[in-house]
């Protein structure tokens, strides 16, 4: 096993156009850990989860997979590196027209020899330990909201990756779904040993999965804290962390101030 | 990765050695078994996993067969010799799905099928007369100024059906008042009266071709632009979100549409007829040698004001039908990624086919009353 770390990201800054989004970004993501990008809403934490997946390209500064640029990459090399990892959408992303059989199938027709017979076995599998078994047949649209995500997630395990992305796993799920979903992430973390990269701002769900959490902060364009989520929420390093990890309004952490308003009085009977 | 399969008192143990590795053959579990020596006498199956390397999912769906077997063949599958991280694996994958859906019975006796299909071609067939029905009744209002017209899009409807469809009407009219004159050319020119070619141009056009030509065009343009882009509003729930509003989605998309391209289709017309002409007049000029005067005496003659005025109105009639049925199959659309794909392709097939229709039942009406 090499000891790169799975996910380097070097001096990145993420712009649309002229616009940048976040600069000077640099850290690595661990392998076996579940890392956390965190930050409010519009701070450029779905941007991120593009560049370390290849969708987008570095404005200035470059990431490397196991220790090799994804950017100055060839098309066979790209390919490969895709092939180590596995992305989860936020919608699941599942291709409509297909069944889930179908859907997990995909990579792995498209990247292995094995015949329909084994690829048929494995599918039932990725299926059965995302708590799908018997749903081969079924078509994203007959299966509820967190099925499809679980779906996806088996499509993206597919492959076995060495690094799983999340993009909001627990958007548009309830609690209990969402809080399974995160079981299953540690499970196939501690079983398969896959590093995964979360994107998230749900703060139960980085409580109880997150090693690390990476703050990406949109009024300063950059990350303003790394560490473990229990340790930022102690000792947090800016006011808009301890906000976050908090979630709380108030720029102080007192309560808002009371109001120069009369008090209302509630008539006596 | 190798499998060794070996006795140890009542539990066959499976010895797994070496890496798992996708892609590489793996061994049938089954096979492993009916292979094996001697006749088994086992309770169960066991495994010893001392001897193994790197492993992944090929591993789990090898392990994934022995349960099965076991199950088939009333083994007990022993799991405690397996590490820790695959048994949980294991435990996990055979959990009963918490949630259990019916993919509904799907039917295949013919009479059954064609029975299914009957009543969803007749239902169709329902729900097209309603959507017109309400369509008409949103006019109506309109008419009776009960209904608001969003403006912005009708003028939009009309910007892109009149700039915007101009190049392609001009081409194609032009290349089918050339083909009329060149059928006319070749085929009059045999009986010495190359003369009416420009009688030939003249009728055709007016009467038929510029209508259908611009309805085909503008079927396969702005029909199939309707479905799509009111399929996409129905998958993201705009037109849901109308609705809550208290907003009809019928008047506030559908008229506007309609309305547009009701208002576009006669002019529309009108110049295909003229740039027509003027394909046919080149092939005349240049291929008969009649001069632009003896053409243009030749179609004024016997060619009336009615010509022309069926094929206006045939126009129109092919402009509320693009419309209707464009905006019909968009709010009719299903809610995956080839839902609107399904609904672009169904409206401009709807709109063609009741375009020949329409002109057919046009054509005929009007030489029953001899127009």
């Amino acid at each position: 096993m090499t000891k790169n770390p799975a996910v380097e990201v070097r001096g990145l800054t993420m712009a649309y156009g002229t616009h940048v989004i976040m600069q000077q970004l640099d850290f690595d993501v661990r392998r076996r850990e579940v890392f956390v990008i965190a930050g409010g809403s519009g701070s450029g934490k779905s941007t991120l989860l593009k560049h370390l997946i290849g969708l987008r390209k570095p404005a200035k500064g470059s990431i490397l997979f196991d220790g090799n640029d994804f950017g100055a990459a060839d098309e066979d090399a790209k390919r490969g590196m895709l092939r180590r990892m596995g992305v989860l959408y936020q919608n699941g992303a599942l291709r409509g027209g297909l069944a889930l059989a179908e859907n997990v199938a995909l990579p792995l027709e498209e990247y292995t020899d094995l015949g329909p017979e084994a690829i048929a076995e494995f599918v039932s599998l990725k299926l059965a330990l995302v708590g799908l078994r018997g749903f081969e047949t079924f078509y994203p649209v007959q299966i509820s909201g967190g099925m499809r995500k679980r779906a996806a997630l088996a499509r993206a395990m597919a492959l076995d990756p060495e690094v799983l992305f999340f993009d909001e796993p627990s958007s548009g799920l309830d609690p209990i779904t969402a809080s399974r979903l995160d079981d299953l992430i540690l499970q196939i973390r501690s079983s398969f040993g896959t590093t995964i990269v979360v994107v998230s701002h749900d703060l139960a769900s980085i409580f109880k999965i997150a090693d690390r959490v990476l703050f990406l902060d949109i009024k300063e364009k950059t990350m303003t804290a790394l560490g473990s989520p229990s340790e930022l929420r102690d000792n947090p390093p800016s006011e808009e962390v301890r906000r976050f990890l908090t979630r709380s309004s108030e720029a102080d952490g007192h309560p808002p101030p009371a109001s120069n308003h009369e008090p209302i009085r509630i008539p006596q009977p | 990765m190798q499998v060794d399969i070996h006795q140890k008192d009542d539990l066959l143990i499976a010895g797994l050695s070496g890496d798992w590795e996708l892609g590489r053959p793996t061994p049938r579990f089954a096979q492993l078994l009916e292979d094996g020596a001697a006749t088994r006498t086992a309770r169960g199956i066991g495994f010893d996993t001392s001897e193994l390397g790197e492993w992944d999912s090929s591993l789990l769906t090898f392990l994934m067969q022995g349960l099965t077997y076991c199950d088939a063949h009333g083994l007990e599958f022993r799991e405690e010799g397996l590490p820790e991280n695959i048994a949980r694996l294991l435990d996990l994958a055979e959990a009963v799905p918490e949630a259990d859906l019916d993919p509904g019975d799907q039917e295949t006796s013919f009479l059954a099928v064609l029975g299914t299909k009957s009543i969803s071609a007749f239902e169709g067939f329902l729900a097209s007369v309603a959507f017109t029905g309400e369509v008409a009744a949103g006019f109506v209002r309109l008419l009776r100024f009960r209904a608001r017209l969003r403006w912005r899009d009708f003028w939009s409807v009309v910007q892109s059906n009149s700039s915007g469809a101009l190049p392609i009407v001009t081409l194609i009219s032009f290349l089918v008042g050339l083909i009329i004159a060149f059928l006319g050319a070749v085929t009059l020119r045999r009986f010495g009266a190359g003369y009416y070619v420009s009688y030939l141009v003249g009728f055709g056009m007016l009467r038929e071709m510029a209508a259908l030509m611009t309805g085909i065009i503008m079927a396969g343009r702005t029909g199939a632009a309707f479905a799509a882009e009111l399929g996409t509003m129905k998958i993201t729930e705009e037109v849901d979100a109308l609705e809550t509003f208290g907003l009809s989605p019928v008047e506030h998309l559908v008229l506007p549409r309609v309305l547009g391209l009701f208002v576009m289709m006669p002019l529309l017309t009108v110049y295909s007829m003229f740039i027509g002409i003027v394909g046919g007049l080149i092939v005349a000029v240049s291929l008969l040698d009649l001069t632009t005067t003896q053409f243009v005496g030749g179609l004024l003659t016997p060619i009336t004001l009615a010509d022309g005025l069926l094929g206006v109105f045939k126009g129109t009639v092919f402009g509320l039908i693009i419309g209707v049925a464009g905006c019909m199959r968009g709010m009719q659309t299903g809610s995956d990624a080839g839902a609107v794909g399904r609904a672009a392709t169904s409206a401009v097939v709807t709109g063609i086919t009741l375009i020949i229709l329409a002109n057919a039942v046009i054509d005929w009406t009007a030489a029953l009353l001899e127009i």
